[in-house]
This record gives C-alpha cells, sequence and structure tokens, in this order.
C-alpha cells in the first residue's frame, strides 16, 4: 500500500515537473532529463519494491556529488555529456511499419552478415505479425532451462521472483559508488539480463540477449547480473553482429558476474552500435563497467569482447579473483575506424593464493581512429604463487591513426609472476599486393589479414558467434585502406 | 594472337630506367625462361605485369587475350589468369594457409559466376595437391609462410599455382634457396601444370631450374632490354660461358 501511495506521490512531483512534464503513470515516455521524480517514475513503471526505489536513490544522490566530473584518465576526446538532454525512460520503440522504411544500407551490412530476413526485420525494429523461428526456438529452450532449474529472465522481473538473490548480489562486484557511469547506470537502469545456475549444473546450452532481442528496450542503460553457484558452467552471449537501430547516443552498462567454488562463467559479447559517420557525426558513446567477482576457490571467468562499434568505448571487463586457484581470462579485439575512439581494457586484481590471469588483446586501428589498451594487473599481499600473462598486439592500417597501449602492474607479493608482451605492426604493401595477385580485393585482403590478426582471440568465441564475427570484422574495416 | 604480348616496354622506378623497351610474345603452351645477371630487370618485369605499386610504364603495352592488362587492377590480371609465383613469398601471420586458398579460389570462382566451393571439395582437392608436390596434409593448418623453409615456401607458392590454374604463370626465381630434391619436386609440380592453354614465364639466374623444366625459348635480358633470344641450347651456352659476352655489348 504503502509503495502505491509514494508511487501517487511520484506522479504528483512528475506533474510539476520543471521541463512542463504533464503525464500519468499510462505514459508511455518520461520527459527528458534527470531527477529524482524521474527515479520515482520509473521505479514506479517497474512496479518495484520500496528497497529497489531506495537503492536507486541512493545511487542518484551519491552521482549528484561527483557534480558531472566523469573519469578525465582515459584517452577519449568527445563534447561534453548535457545529462538533462537525455531520456531516461522510454517504452520500446515505434515499430516501422515495413522494410521499405529501413535504412538501405543497414539492409545491406545485414546481407553481408547473413542474417535471415526474418532476423532482419527484427533488429531493424520493423513490426513482425508472424511468429517466426528464433522466438518460438526460444521459447522451447527458455521451458528446458527452467525445469533444469536455471533462472534466465529480464531483471526487472527477477527483483519481484527471486528478490532474495537480487538483494544479495545486485552491486556487490559493481557498488554504485565504483565510478561515474555505474552510479549513473545504479540510479537509472531501465532493464537487462538476470541469470542464476544452480550448485552443480552445466548449462547445456549458450545463452544469449539475442533470444529476448525483440521483448524490451534495453539497450541503453542496461543492468545484467549471473551467478553461478558451486560447480556451475555457463555460457552468455551478449549483444550482436548486427547494427541495431537506437536513438539513444549515450549508453551504461553494467555487467556483473558472480562465481562461487568451482563454477565458471564465460561471457562473449559483440558490440557493434552505430560509430558515427565517415566524418565522425553521431554514434553511440559507450561507458560500461563490467567486472566478474571469482569468489570461490577453483572458479573461473573468461571475458571475450569484440568490439567494432560505438564512436567512443570505454570498458575494462574485470576480474576480481579472491577465491585460491582462481582464474581470469580476457581476450579482446577492438577495432575502430574513421573517426572512433577505443579506450578498453582489462584489471585483473589477484586476491588469493595460485590465482591466475591471461589477457589477450589485439586492437585495430584505422582511419583517423585512436585505440588505447589500458590494463591492470595487481597481486595482493597475499597472493602466493599468483601469475599473470599479458599479451597486447596492436595494427595499424593507414598513417592517421594511432594504438596505444597503458600497462599497469603493481606486484605486493614477491612470489608472483608477470608476464607483458607487446607488438605494433602495419599492414604491409608486400601483404596487400600478395593477397591480390590472388585474386583477392582488397577488401577481402583486409578482411583476411586482421582475421588472421585477431585468431586467437575469435577462437574463442562460441562456434555461432565466431562465424558473424569474422565477417563483422571485415566489414567495419571496408574503406580503410586507399 | 598471343596468348600473353609485351609490346616495347619501358619503364622506370623513381625516375630510373629499368626497362628499355622489352618486346615478348608467349603462345598457349609455352615455355620462356628470361635469364640475366643479377640487377638487369628481371624482377620488375615480373612485378609490373602483375601489377604491384611503385613501377611507371613510361611506354609501350603489356596483352592478356589482346585485354590491356597495364589497365587493370592487380587483383583484375590475377582474375583474368595472370599468376605470379613470388621469389620472396610473404608471411601473413594467423591466415591459415587453407584460409588462404580458400579465400584465393572463391575470389576467382566469383569472377567466373560460380559457387563458393564447398568445404569437404575444398579438402580433397588440395590433399590430392599437396600430395604431389610432396607436402604433408597438416602445412595447410599453418600460417601462411609463418616458419616456412625456403623449400616449403615454394612449394606453397607452386601449390597455389596448380590450385589456381593461371592462363599465364610467372615463375620469379623459384629455384632460389632450394636445395636440388626441393627442385625437382617444385619443377615437377610445375611441369604437370604445362598444357595447351598456359604458358609460363619462368625468370631464373641459373640454368640449373632449366635441366628440369625445359623451355621452348630462352630470352637473355641485359640491361633492360632482351640481347638475345634462342632455344634451350641458349641456357646451356650461358651455363658455360657465362654473361661476360652480353655485358659487354651492353
Amino acid at each position: 500500500m504503502a509503495a502505491k501511495q509514494e508511487t501517487a506521490a511520484a506522479v504528483r512531483d512528475v506533474e510539476q515537473y520543471k521541463y512542463g512534464f504533464v503525464t500519468d503513470i499510462e505514459s508511455d515516455k518520461a520527459p527528458k532529463g534527470l531527477s529524482e521524480d524521474i527515479i520515482r517514475f520509473i521505479s514506479a513503471k517497474k512496479n518495484e519494491p520500496d528497497w529497489m526505489l531506495e537503492a536507486r536513490l541512493k545511487a542518484y544522490r551519491y552521482w549528484l556529488t561527483l557534480a558531472g566530473e566523469e573519469p578525465a584518465w582515459a584517452k577519449l576526446t568527445y563534447p561534453k555529456i548535457d545529462y538533462q538532454a537525455s531520456y531516461y525512460y522510454a517504452a520500446p520503440k515505434q515499430k516501422l511499419a515495413s522494410m521499405d522504411e529501413v535504412d538501405p544500407k543497414l539492409l545491406e551490412t545485414y546481407k553481408k552478415l547473413g542474417i535471415p530476413l526474418a532476423e532482419q526485420a527484427v533488429l531493424a525494429g520493423v513490426a513482425v505479425d508472424a511468429v517466426f523461428d528464433s522466438v518460438s526456438v526460444a521459447t522451447t529452450y527458455k521451458k528446458k532451462l527452467e525445469e533444469m532449474g536455471v533462472i534466465f529472465k529480464p531483471i526487472s522481473e527477477a527483483v519481484h521472483s527471486h528478490p532474495e538473490l537480487v538483494k544479495k548480489y545486485l552491486g556487490s562486484v559493481v557498488p554504485y559508488t565504483d565510478n561515474f557511469f555505474a552510479a549513473l547506470n545504479a540510479a537509472v537502469f531501465t532493464d537487462g539480463s538476470f541469470v542464476y545456475i544452480p550448485k552443480g549444473l552445466r548449462c547445456p546450452m549458450e545463452l544469449s540477449t539475442y533470444f529476448r532481442i525483440n521483448e524490451k528496450n534495453t539497450g541503453q542503460f542496461e543492468r545484467t547480473l549471473i551467478i553461478a553457484d558451486e560447480g556451475a558452467y555457463v555460457s552468455y552471449l551478449e549483444g550482436c553482429t548486427a547494427p541495431m537501430r537506437d536513438e539513444n547516443q549515450l549508453h551504461a552498462a553494467v555487467v556483473e558476474l558472480i562465481t562461487l567454488d568451482d563454477a565458471e562463467i564465460k561471457y562473449s559479447t559483440v558490440q557493434n552500435w552505430y560509430p558515427g559517420d565517415a566524418e565522425g557525426k553521431g554514434g553511440i558513446y559507450n561507458f560500461v563497467t563490467k567486472r566478474g567477482a571469482c569468489r570461490g576457490k577453483n572458479s573461473k571467468i573468461m571475458w571475450t569482447q569484440v568490439e567494432t562499434g560505438s564512436a567512443i568505448t570505454w570498458k575494462y571487463p574485470s576480474c576480481i579473483l579472491q577465491g585460491d586457484n582462481s582464474v581470469g581470462e580476457f581476450y579482446s579485439v577492438a577495432i575502430t575506424n574513421n573517426h572512433q575512439q577505443a579506450d578498453t581494457g582489462t584489471k585483473m586484481i589477484h586476491l588469493g593464493a595460485n590465482t591466475r590471469s591471461k589477457i589477450i588483446s589485439k586492437g585495430i586501428s584505422a582511419g583517423k581512429a585512436d585505440n588505447t589498451y589500458r590494463g591492470l594487473v595487481r597481486i595482493g599481499a597475499k597472493a602466493d604463487g599468483a601469475r599473470n600473462y599479458t599479451q597486447c598486439d596492436s595494427l595499424l592500417i593507414g598513417d592517421k591513426c594511432g594504438a596505444h597501449t597503458v600497462p599497469y602492474i603493481e606486484s605486493r607479493n614477491p612470489t608472483a609472476q608477470t608476464e607483458h608482451e607487446a607488438t605494433t605492426s602495419k599492414i604491409s604493401e608486400d601483404q596487400l599486393f600478395y593477397c591480390q595477385q590472388r585474386g583477392m580485393t582488397e577488401e577481402e585482403a583486409v578482411s583476411l589479414i586482421v582475421n588472421g590478426f585477431c585468431r586467437e582471440v575469435l577462437q574463442t568465441l562460441p562456434m555461432e558467434f565466431a562465424v558473424e564475427a569474422q565477417k563483422l570484422v571485415g566489414i567495419s574495416l571496408e574503406g580503410s585502406v586507399g | 594472337m598471343a596468348l600473353l604480348e609485351i609490346k616495347n616496354l619501358h619503364v622506370s622506378v623513381g625516375g630510373k630506367k629499368i626497362l628499355n623497351g622489352i618486346s615478348l610474345a608467349l603462345n598457349a603452351g609455352e615455355v620462356h625462361a628470361i635469364m640475366g645477371p643479377n640487377g638487369t630487370g628481371k624482377s620488375t618485369l615480373s612485378n609490373v605485369i602483375a601489377g604491384r605499386d611503385g613501377y611507371e610504364v613510361t611506354e609501350g603495352q603489356v596483352l592478356l587475350d589482346g585485354r590491356d592488362v597495364l589497365a587493370m587492377a592487380a587483383d583484375e590480371r590475377a582474375r583474368a589468369g595472370v599468376f605470379l609465383a613470388f621469389q620472396y613469398p610473404v608471411e601473413i601471420p594467423g591466415v591459415t594457409t587453407s584460409a588462404f586458398l580458400k579465400t584465393a579460389i572463391n575470389a576467382k570462382r566469383r569472377a567466373e559466376g560460380k559457387p563458393e566451393i564447398d568445404a569437404m571439395e575444398f579438402l580433397k582437392l588440395v590433399k590430392a595437391k599437396q600430395k604431389i608436390l610432396g607436402m604433408p596434409d597438416d602445412m595447410i593448418k599453418r600460417a601462411l609462410n609463418v616458419g616456412f623453409s625456403g623449400g616449403e615456401k615454394k612449394r606453397a607458392e607452386v601449390l597455389q599455382m596448380t590450385l589456381l590454374e593461371p592462363r599465364v604463370a610467372i615463375l620469379d626465381e623459384t629455384d632460389s634457396g632450394l636445395d636440388i630434391d626441393a627442385l625437382k619436386i617444385v619443377s615437377e609440380g610445375v611441369n604437370t601444370l604445362r598444357s595447351p592453354e598456359r604458358a609460363f614465364l619462368i625468370i631464373t639466374h641459373y640454368q640449373r631450374l632449366l635441366n628440369y623444366i625445359v623451355p621452348d625459348h630462352v630470352h637473355v635480358l641485359v640491361g633492360g632490354k632482351v640481347v638475345a633470344s634462342g632455344g634451350k641450347e641458349l641456357a646451356e651456352q650461358l651455363e658455360a660461358e657465362g654473361y661476360a659476352r652480353y655485358l659487354s655489348a651492353a
């Protein structure tokens, strides 16, 4: 009852909103800007319990104390973001009436990626009447997963169905105080995935946000929480090789992973948000906080990311290796072309004894783009026998782009071993001519050479993702040579 | 009409004249050898035909079946049937020989309006050709030319040539860096490709290779010009006497 009164109060407050926001709880869209009222509105829309609203408000108040000071240490240049100019709540996007309304360039890309027509429509945001294959397949799988005890649902539903798990783990790896964007996300997150794998279960299929693609509008402030209980295993796929339509420029997602004793999570991402045009106009700003905690002994977290989209990428999927003998791995391909900027890498925090980590980073820069690897390997005093291996390779295409490597290594334990290798190379004229002499076009040649450069990382992707990712690598670099 | 016709070809590199009016006509089914001392423009000739950047053609023509080769981009020339076996094959890290071969074969098939090659068909084809060249099956799993020995690189070149079935094959110093066993195997590979539809241009410093790939015509290139042409006996004569006679004349 109390919640209902609060909601009513929130709605009243909203009505007097200084931007002239006059609406009611049935409205599909909150006005521009961020305030406590907007947060109450979001929470009310989702019918959230009080504790969730409180958590949001706490995060928001903390965010306010940061006074708009975004982290300034990344090698990124972009105009100041006006947080009052963004929308923080919108019901699912207006669908386009038919494929004729879709940008032909987008369709061309889908075709190159080999995406079936029915899925193209969904990705492009066209209203589809018929229930098409992947949705019905997804429903079948969901039922099977439920029978096994796997919880895989939107986090907005988990808040209601499994409050004990959400309360215990949400914010436990990435607290709202962690950074500017994490605080923002904790205050306004719209939705995301919640996964719980019960003790001893090896999840027999890859879990994918792709299955939920047409269900919810989760793109902008996504919040994901994955828990693998003792001895459990899951492979999770996020994102999609196909470029997706999105009107929102600012994206700030948070992903938290937790593994208990002997558990393993494999998290793979393909990010292909709109990168802006060739002149650097438009494009998504992607500020993501992804972190996993290997809480249990012998547990493992493996991140694989293929980052080809967005105008700005700020992202450091990390592992906190708390449990003894736990393992963290990070495999990354980051491609920047035209005016794209990426500052990405990882943090491996070794706390437990005999913890091991491996970092393989491949940065490809073309056009006028800047690509930075930024990584931290920290070995705590108690992490006896900890080991890290880091390899950072950069590939430059053309002479107007930049590649930067910023590795930090901090060791407080004399028994620990860390290794760091780094290379920077260019696609040579000789390599291009050699491929062309065998009949390949320049674009085919670049795609082939870059795929070779990334092979070690692409191999860690699940099969269904890997093939599309290979094509995507080529497509992202189109027009980068000559 | 000759299959490949080079007419009065003049080429400069960085303002320096390298080729001074070369004319050659290769008929289908013929093997021509170009011999000459170092630095006379042998590799320039092969690079210009294949379309490498950095060469300025100041005069002359190269025609393939009467088509203007010099007007085509390097990849178009390749798809039209010009193949160059490189003197120094290029390493491509991370790209398996198999992936490279498949991409090349499919580029050609696309140009011919054929569908992409089936994975099983591809493996069967490559295995059969590898066997002829005495290459182990798993060699195609290795990154192309990375860590290959000199002999392995040259075999890989001939393997590519075998799979791409060019109209005109240019072998640029394919014998360099080969021991006698590898030389025999590579030569056999080339000989099986000799056919009435195909022409070869074999560029070499030594006569040794020509004992195994017997040419129909031998040309001596000195100072960017063909100074003598003849049959295979010309190669033998060069082996005995050296290039001194032509050098003093030039």
